[in-house]
């Protein structure tokens, strides 16, 4: 079966698969498509429209993620228009959340001209750091929202479903049932979380404790007595019956 | 309350939960009543009984603002901060009430009362508008904040007029025409004749009629119900979209309050033009009145056997759930509501797919809003030709319009389309309230446009305001004369959306607070330079790249208001003394 389409990509004509996203198809001609929310093994929500292209004729910029390829589409990566939404968005980006240890991120912003300081007197979402556990460290400061973690914690993987949301809007954040400490969660401590977090807000308690100065073995002695200490307590049970 | 009585709403939950995760929202609104919020037991057993995880339950009832994870006080109390009411003096109100010494409770939650500042309540034309226990009070009746806590008032009525009362012939009468009223007035005819056509007649009689959605985004009707019926699948559904929640609107709840037979009526035909067997009727949380009102109406359609298996021995079956919303405008948007008549949070999903072929549990699917609905038993009745008889050739028919503001007669008005904008607001609303100059009007709701005096004239057609750059959207006119603060009714409309925003995109999520951010500083007259470009990258941002209508029109009303009066966000205005208040 040759199921495929035509159509033009910054002006170059190419052929290709058409249950191909134009994120994919531009991939396969060479044509860097940024993203943030984007993850290969993650369901793509079309969230941080990055990755928003102009299509001829429709009436908003398209998330290249999500969206399919078509016969006869005339596809631009990159103009004025895509970009100033970009750019925007990063600026926004970088006035909510602390990206400091998302190197990917600040890369992006520099590409794109993004002024750190655009929204000075902006209200930073700066919640509390979460350490409710010995495993690892929530610091939802530099949390962007780009749901992987939910997502992996769910059905994209683990089918552990610890974590939520909580609020809405600006005023969201990621969040267990009634905002339990995450052992009392059905957390079950697999690390997916981690592994797909961008912007380490979800980080192994022990780098963290290294990143605070502590020497190795101060870090061992306090995890551990940490996890001791969990498992002496009785589980308690809030069903009322 | 340390041992909550679980017991008493076991059985509910049990009997409810069958359905599935559709039923959260009900069992949520049974919980929030029975206890006054949602005690994590209760959530827990909720979650059990539906199987759906404990933090997805969670998150559904973090989204949506009328529950409440914490106890709170026996009465709440609503009251409305969008610029219609904030006009008439509602931020006093909120202040007064709260400075209420009887309503102190030392600083903790006062078990009495519980005083909430709302997103517009739908009551624009008996601003300031509130709630109390969900029902609505005008302030100007109270005699004494003691009053509050009474529970028996009498329904608000709302000044009904126009030039023409097709829609609205049944409405402002003082009560809820039942289906005796309703079949003496000609009442379910538009059906009948519709089920001795075929379907793809009904479709295209619709389709004739030139018929277009009246929830604001103006889609054809018929070719709606076309998609959705040539779509394969067996089991489709019709959605009425009864969420109506754009500050300055209220049309669709005076239907649904005083002539929801009307709307059966419309979703019985659509249902039979599209092949579905079931419907949902979706309502604002907020419209208690309007979803007792639709029960009984169901009710007395079903025993009347206008619903069911088989209605009127056509061999067609066609049966309504009814769900309430919970508190969120973004639900209005249509995959937002399938969303949440699904049990979830009310993320609006990616598009396409389309709801025509994916939409209410992944089935084809028509929603409709409630005015449109209420076209289709008129175009039934009295014939493509009739109906096109009135209006212009690009906007047949008439149209229900929201007056709220500086008029001295706001209220509901019906007109065919094509009248001016200045014959509605001076020849039916009475003109300026309190003699001052007209300054402003915000067509089209919070995503909508400023007008200026400059364009009384225009007519009120899609294609003529479209011409204007002024949205006709679901319909509402706000008027603001000379002496109102347009800053602040800008800041009104940014905080609208900064709070409603859904958070799932991000130029939506963050834009809207920037936005706001911006307006905020305004507001209190401190420009800087950048403000313009800052709030001109932000809109267009969220315009080109939000992922639903409600982000692609969050500037909307900004926008225009930046290119009509660039000095409004500027320092060279000479401060002129404005009477409108400040706010954050």
């Amino acid at each position: 079966m040759t199921d495929t389409v035509k159509l033009k990509i910054n002006h170059q004509e190419i052929n290709c698969d058409k249950e191909l996203t134009i994120l994919q198809a531009a991939k396969s001609v060479g044509v860097n498509i940024p993203t943030i929310c984007y993850h290969d093994n993650c369901t793509a929500n079309a969230l941080c429209r990055i990755c928003v292209v102009e299509v001829k004729g429709a009436r908003t910029l398209i998330p290249s993620c999500v969206a399919k390829v078509s016969e006869g589409m005339e596809v631009e990566t990159h103009n004025e228009r895509v970009n100033r939404s970009r750019k925007t968005i990063l600026e926004m980006m970088l006035s909510t959340s602390d990206l400091s240890q998302s190197p990917e991120l600040l890369e992006m912003a520099s590409e794109y001209g993004a002024d750190h300081d655009r929204f000075g007197d902006a209200e930073r979402r700066s919640p509390p750091l979460i350490d409710d556990n010995s495993m690892f460290v929530r610091d939802y400061e530099k949390c962007i929202l780009c749901w992987r973690c939910v997502q992996v914690c769910a059905e994209d993987a683990q089918y552990a479903f610890a974590i939520n949301f909580k609020g809405r809007g600006y005023h969201t954040q990621i969040s267990t049932f009634y905002e339990k400490p995450l052992p009392e969660s059905s957390c079950v401590f697999c690390g997916q979380c981690i592994g797909v977090c961008p912007t380490e807000a979800l980080k192994p308690k022990r780098q963290w404790l290294l990143e605070l100065g502590y020497e190795s073995d101060q870090i061992m002695q306090m995890t551990r007595n940490e996890r001791n200490k969990k498992t002496k307590k009785p589980q308690t049970s809030s069903v009322v019956k | 309350m340390s041992e909550l009585d679980l017991i008493s709403i076991q059985k509910t939950i049990s009997q409810m939960a069958l359905q599935g995760r559709t039923a959260l929202l009900p069992l949520l609104h049974e919980a929030q009543d029975h206890f006054g919020y949602i005690p994590e037991s209760v959530a827990e057993e909720i979650a059990k009984a539906i199987k759906v995880p404990l933090a997805e339950v969670f998150g559904v009832i973090e989204f949506y603002s009328l529950f409440f994870k914490h106890p709170i006080g026996e009465t709440v109390v609503h009251v409305c901060n969008d610029p219609a009411c904030a006009m008439a003096g509602s931020e006093s109100i909120y202040k007064l009430l709260n400075q209420k010494e009887s309503f102190k409770f030392g600083g903790e939650v006062n078990p009495r009362i519980t005083i909430e500042v709302a997103a517009c309540l739908g009551l624009c034309e008996h601003a300031p508008a509130m709630l109390v226990k969900g029902q609505p009070m005008i302030s100007k009746d109270l005699q004494s904040w003691e009053e509050i806590f009474e529970p028996s008032r009498k329904r608000p009525q709302t000044i009904l007029g126009g030039d023409i009362h097709r829609l609205t012939k049944n409405c402002g009468k003082g009560r809820r025409t039942n289906l005796d009223q309703y079949l003496e007035t000609g009442g379910y005819i538009g059906f009948k004749k519709a089920l001795s056509l075929d379907s793809g007649e009904v479709i295209k009689q619709v389709k004739e009629s030139g018929l277009v959605g009246r929830g604001g985004a103006a889609f054809p009707t018929g070719l709606k119900w076309e998609g959705a019926a040539n779509a394969a699948e067996k089991i489709k559904y019709l959605v009425c979209n009864g969420d109506e929640a754009e500050p300055g609107t209220f049309k669709d709840r005076v239907l649904m309050e005083d002539d929801p037979h009307l709307i059966i009526e419309g979703m019985l035909i659509a249902a039979y033009a599209i092949g579905a067997q079931n419907g949902y009727f979706y309502i604002r949380g907020e419209y208690l009145t309007s979803y007792k009102h639709v029960i009984e109406a169901v009710q007395e359609a079903r025993d009347a056997g206008y619903l069911g298996e088989n209605i009127l021995d056509s061999g067609f079956s066609f049966d309504i759930e009814i769900r309430r919303g919970a508190g969120a405008y973004v639900c209005g948007e249509e995959t937002a509501l399938f969303e949440s008549i699904e049990g979830k949070r009310g993320f609006p999903r990616v598009k396409p797919p389309f709801p025509t072929t994916h939409g209410l549990f992944g089935k084809p699917t028509v929603i409709n809003n409630v005015e449109t609905l209420a076209n289709i038993p008129i175009i039934l009745s009295i014939g493509i030709e009739e109906y096109k008889s009135i209006g212009t050739e690009k906007s047949p028919g008439s149209k229900l319009f929201c007056l709220s503001g500086d008029v001295k007669k706001p209220g509901l008005y019906e007109v065919p389309f094509g009248v001016t904008l200045r014959h509605v607001i001076e020849n039916l609303a009475g003109g300026m309230r309190f003699e001052h100059p007209l300054q402003a009007i915000l067509i089209g709701g919070a995503a909508g446009a400023m007008a200026d005096p400059s364009q009384l004239d225009v007519s009120l057609t899609f294609e003529a305001l479209r011409k204007e750059g002024l949205p006709l959207g679901s319909g509402v006119i706000t008027v603001f004369d000379e002496t109102r603060d347009l800053r602040d009714v800008l800041l009104r409309l940014s905080n609208f959306f900064a709070e409603e925003s859904c958070g799932k995109c991000f130029p939506c999520q963050l834009g809207t607070q920037r936005q706001h951010e911006i307006m905020k500083r305004i507001a209190k007259r401190k420009v800087k330079n950048s403000d313009i470009s800052d709030l001109e990258d932000i809109i267009v941002t969220m315009t080109d790249s939000s992922l639903c209508g409600l982000g692609q029109t969050a500037g909307s009303a900004i926008g225009s208001a930046i290119k009509k009066w660039p000095s409004l966000f500027s320092n060279l205005e000479t401060q002129k003394e404005f009477a409108g208040g400040q706010n954050d």
